[in-house]
C-alpha cells in the first residue's frame, strides 16, 4: 500500500529573504562588450533592471500565496518525496492527465492551464472535457526531493511517476503531457505504462528522432538536421556543460541570484515567441517566480544534473504505440518532421501552431488547453 | 591610437575587496552533491569547503601581493589598449628578448618560477649566456590589463598588441615567444604573421593535422583524432559555453568567489600531472593566487569573452602553418598532444621534446624541465 500524500504549503523562512536581498544589493556585475545585445549571453543592463525588481518590486509573499492557491502534495515514491499540485476536475467524468516540465522551469509553468484544464466550464469550455490534473516537480526540482545517488534519470522520474499516478492516487488509466525534460517522461510513462497510459500528448519531440533522422535524404529530414546541428554548434553549450560537469556549474549559481538569474532567463527569452523582448511573453514576476523556485530549494544543482545522469539514455526503446499527439509550436527549439516521428511514435495527431515557443503552457495557455483537449477527447 | 611609456605598477589591493570577499565566503550557499562522487560530476564540494576555509582563514593576500610586486611589473598603452607586464632584463653577455603570454584560466603568476632561471642563469646553477630579457604581459581582458569594451580581440590582435609592446615600447627589435594555452596560440601568430621580428618560438601547447589521406594515416595520429573526439564530447562544455554565451556564465562567477574558484580549479586538477591530487602539483596559495588575480580584476567574463572572440576565427577554416622554427614541449599529463607527424603539418618544428612528467600549466609544474627545454631550444636563435 503507498503511503497517503500529505498536504503541502510552501513556506520560505524570512531568513531566505534577508539573504537573497543582501546579495541582491551586494550583487559584484560583469562587464559588457558595449552593443552586444543578448548575443554573449544574458544582457547586462536588462539583467540590472531584473535584479532591482527583484529586490525592490517583487513581493515573494504574494507570489507565495498565489502558489498555494494550488493544492499541493507530497508523497513518497521509491523512498523520494515527490511534490506535486493536484487538482481533482469539474465535470461529468474527468480523466486524470498528469503534465511534467522540463529545465529551466518548474510546476509553476502550469498555472494558467491548471483551471481550464480541471474546470472547463468555468473558462469557456465544456464541463465533459475535465481532466483531473497531477503537476508534479520533476525529481530533484523545486519542491522534490533530490536523488543522493547517480541514476535518477527521465526512465527513472517516469517509473516513478507512473507510481504516483496509480499506486499513490489510484488512477489507473490516464494520459501525460510534456514538453522539454517532461517530454521525455512523458513518452517514458507511455513506455513503461501501457496498459496505464492511454494517449501523449507533447510539446516537444527529443530522443529517438536524431537516431531515426539517419541518412535519409528527405528534404523536410535534411532541414530538421541542418536545424539541430546549427543547434548544437551555437545553442548547446549550457546542455553540454551540464551533461559533463554540472557541479562546477552549480558553485556559482546556487550562491548568486545574479548567476541564478542570468543562466536561466537567457534561456526563457532565446525560447519563447518574443521577438527579443522577453516580457513581451512573461511578466517579470512569472520570470522570477520561477527564478525563486530553484533560488529557495537550491535546486539549480540537482536540476542541471538531471542532463549528466540522462546522457545515453535517448532511444532506448522501440518504437511507442501508445497513440500520441504532437503540437508543434513555431518558436520551439527543434522541429523534427511528422514522416520521421511518425517512426518512433504512433502518431494520432499532429498540430502546426502559429504562435508560442517552448514554454507553451505559459506562453500560449489557450492554443494549449485546446490541443490537449481535443486530443483526450477521442481517448476518454 | 597611442602607444606610450611604460609605468611602474605595483598591485594593490583595496581593504574593502578584501573585506567583501571575506564576507561573502563566509554566506557562500554550498551545493548539494551525489554521495561519493569524487570530481566525476566537476569541482568536489569536500575539496571546495576545505579552499574556501583556508581562502577566508588560512590565505594571506597582503602575503602574495608582496610577492607578485616582487616582480616588476608595468602597464603601457599599445596602439590605445592598456597591457600589464613583468618585465625583468637579463643578466649575462648578451641576454635574447623574450615574451611569455599565459592561457586560460592563467595568470602572468604562471611564470614566477621560471622568470629567475630565464633570467639570470648563473644565480640558478645556469649558464650567463642562456640569459633572457623576460616579458610576461597579462592577455587582453586578463588580470591588470586592460578589458576590451568593443569586439575583435582575438589572437592575431593580440599578437599584434605584443608585438608593438616588444619593438616599440620596449625598444627589442627581435625576440622571440614561448606560450602554451592561448599563450601558444599568440606565439604561433607571431610566428605567422611577424616573422620578421620573431625568429622562433616554442610552444607547450600546439594543434596537429593527421594526414588527410585514409591509407598513410599512421597509428599515432588516429589515436590523436580518437582524443580529440572524445575529448570534445567528454570535457569541452566550459568552452563551448564560453564561445557562445560567456555573459550568462559570467553573472555567478564575478558575483561568487566559491563559483569562480570552483570553475577553475576544476580546470587545475584535471589538466595536471598530479594523479588526482591537486596538492601534490600546486599549493593553496598557489591556486588562490591566480583565483584572486580573476577575482580583484572582476576579469573573468573579459577572459572567457575571449573563446567568443576567437571562435569565428577559428571556424573560418585551417589556420596557416606556422613557418618560423618552432621548438616543442610536449607534456604527458596536457590533454591532446599531438603526435609529431601531425604536428609538422601545423609547425616547422625545429626540435621536439617528450616530457617525462608535467600538464598544461608546466611552468609552475614541471619548471626545470621547461626552462631547460627553452634555454636549449633558443640556443641556436641568439644571433
Amino acid at each position: 500500500m503507498a503511503a497517503a500524500p500529505e498536504p503541502f504549503q510552501i513556506h520560505v523562512d524570512d531568513a531566505v529573504l534577508d539573504d537573497l536581498r543582501l546579495r541582491l544589493d551586494t550583487t559584484r556585475w560583469p562587464d559588457e562588450v558595449d552593443g552586444a545585445g543578448w548575443e554573449m549571453g544574458s544582457n547586462l543592463a536588462y539583467m540590472k533592471e531584473l535584479a532591482t525588481y527583484w529586490r525592490d518590486g517583487y513581493d515573494w509573499r504574494e507570489q507565495e500565496r498565489r502558489l498555494n492557491a494550488l493544492p499541493q502534495f507530497k508523497a513518497e515514491v521509491g523512498g523520494l518525496g515527490i511534490h506535486f499540485v493536484h487538482i481533482e476536475g469539474k465535470g461529468p467524468d474527468p480523466f486524470p492527465l498528469i503534465v511534467s516540465h522540463g529545465w529551466p522551469g518548474s510546476f509553476f509553468e502550469m498555472h494558467k492551464i491548471a483551471g481550464p484544464l480541471t474546470d472547463p466550464a468555468a473558462h469557456g469550455g465544456d464541463p465533459a472535457d475535465a481532466f483531473h490534473l497531477v503537476v508534479p516537480s520533476l525529481i530533484g526540482y523545486g519542491f522534490s526531493d533530490a536523488s543522493r545517488e547517480p541514476g535518477m534519470t527521465t526512465h527513472r522520474m517516469a517509473e516513478l511517476f507512473g507510481s504516483l499516478m496509480t499506486d499513490t492516487l489510484g488512477y489507473d488509466r490516464f494520459g501525460a503531457q510534456g514538453g522539454d525534460w517532461g517530454a521525455a517522461v512523458t513518452a517514458s510513462l507511455a513506455e513503461q505504462y501501457p496498459a496505464n497510459v492511454a494517449g501523449i500528448h507533447l510539446n516537444l519531440v527529443i530522443g529517438r528522432m536524431a537516431r531515426l533522422a539517419g541518412e535519409s535524404a528527405a528534404p523536410e529530414v535534411e532541414a530538421y538536421r541542418a536545424e539541430m546541428a546549427r543547434w548544437v554548434r551555437d545553442e548547446s553549450a549550457y546542455s553540454i556543460m551540464q551533461g559533463t560537469r554540472p557541479q562546477t556549474l552549480a558553485y556559482g549559481l546556487n550562491d548568486s541570484p545574479a548567476g541564478l538569474a542570468g543562466w536561466i532567463v537567457e534561456k526563457w527569452r532565446a525560447w519563447s515567441d518574443c521577438g527579443g523582448d522577453v516580457e513581451r511573453s512573461y511578466t517579470k514576476d512569472e520570470l522570477l517566480t520561477n527564478v525563486m523556485i530553484y533560488w529557495v530549494t537550491q535546486t539549480i544543482n540537482s536540476s542541471v544534473r538531471l542532463y549528466r545522469e540522462n546522457r545515453g539514455e535517448f532511444g532506448r526503446a522501440g518504437r511507442i504505440e501508445t497513440p500520441t499527439a504532437v503540437a508543434m509550436f513555431p518558436k520551439e527549439i527543434s522541429h523534427p518532421p511528422r514522416s520521421l516521428v511518425e517512426q518512433g511514435y504512433n502518431v494520432a495527431r499532429w498540430t502546426e501552431m502559429p504562435r508560442g515557443g517552448h514554454f507553451a503552457a505559459m506562453e500560449e495557455p489557450d492554443l494549449l488547453v485546446e490541443d490537449v483537449r481535443a486530443f483526450f477527447r477521442t481517448l476518454r | 591610437m597611442g602607444t606610450g611609456a611604460a609605468k611602474p605598477f605595483p598591485i594593490h589591493v583595496d581593504d574593502a575587496v578584501l573585506d567583501d570577499l571575506r564576507a561573502r565566503l563566509g554566506r557562500t550557499r554550498w551545493p548539494d552533491e551525489i554521495e561519493g562522487s569524487g570530481w566525476q560530476y566537476g569541482s568536489n564540494l569536500a575539496y571546495m569547503r576545505e579552499l574556501a576555509a583556508y581562502w577566508r582563514d588560512g590565505y594571506d593576500w597582503r602575503v602574495q601581493e608582496r610577492f607578485l610586486n616582487s616582480l616588476p611589473q608595468f602597464k603601457a598603452t599599445v596602439d590605445g589598449f592598456e597591457l600589464h607586464f613583468v618585465h625583468l632584463e637579463g643578466k649575462g653577455p648578451d641576454p635574447l628578448p623574450i615574451i611569455i603570454p599565459h592561457g586560460w584560466p592563467g595568470s602572468f603568476f604562471e611564470m614566477y618560477k621560471i622568470a629567475g632561471p630565464l633570467t639570470d642563469p648563473a644565480a640558478h646553477g645556469g649558464d650567463p649566456a642562456d640569459a633572457f630579457h623576460l616579458v610576461a604581459p597579462s592577455l587582453p581582458g586578463y588580470g591588470f590589463s586592460q578589458r576590451p569594451r568593443e569586439p575583435g580581440m582575438n589572437v592575431p590582435r593580440t599578437a599584434a598588441l605584443f608585438r608593438e609592446l616588444m619593438t616599440d615600447v620596449l625598444g627589442y627589435d627581435r625576440f622571440v615567444a614561448q606560450g602554451g594555452d592561448w599563450g601558444g596560440l599568440v606565439c604561433a601568430a607571431l610566428g605567422r604573421g611577424h616573422a620578421d621580428r620573431v625568429p622562433a618560438i616554442h610552444v607547450n601547447m600546439l594543434s596537429g593535422a593527421p594526414n588527410p589521406d585514409p591509407e598513410q594515416i599512421t597509428e599515432a595520429e588516429k589515436a590523436y583524432v580518437e582524443e580529440v573526439t572524445s575529448w570534445r564530447r567528454e570535457k569541452r562544455g566550459y568552452a563551448e559555453v564560453q564561445e557562445t554565451r560567456p555573459q550568462s556564465l559570467a553573472y555567478g562567477l564575478n558575483d561568487s568567489p566559491a563559483g569562480l574558484m570552483a570553475w577553475i580549479v576544476e580546470k587545475w586538477r584535471g589538466w595536471s600531472d598530479c594523479g588526482d591530487d591537486i596538492e601534490r602539483s600546486y599549493t593553496k596559495d598557489e591556486l588562490l593566487t591566480n583565483v584572486m588575480l580573476y577575482w580583484v580584476t572582476g576579469t573573468i567574463n573579459s577572459s572567457m569573452r575571449y573563446y567568443f572572440e576567437n571562435r569565428k576565427l577559428m571556424a573560418a577554416g585551417p589556420l596557416d602553418r606556422v613557418p618560423v622554427p618552432t621548438g616543442v614541449a610536449i607534456f604527458p599529463a596536457n590533454d591532446m598532444n599531438p603526435p609529431r607527424s601531425a604536428a609538422e603539418r601545423n609547425y616547422n618544428v625545429a626540435r621536439w621534446t617528450e616530457m617525462p612528467s608535467g600538464g598544461h600549466f608546466p611552468a609552475m609544474e614541471e619548471p626545470e624541465l621547461l626552462v631547460e627545454d627553452i634555454r636549449a631550444f633558443f640556443r641556436d636563435y641568439r644571433t
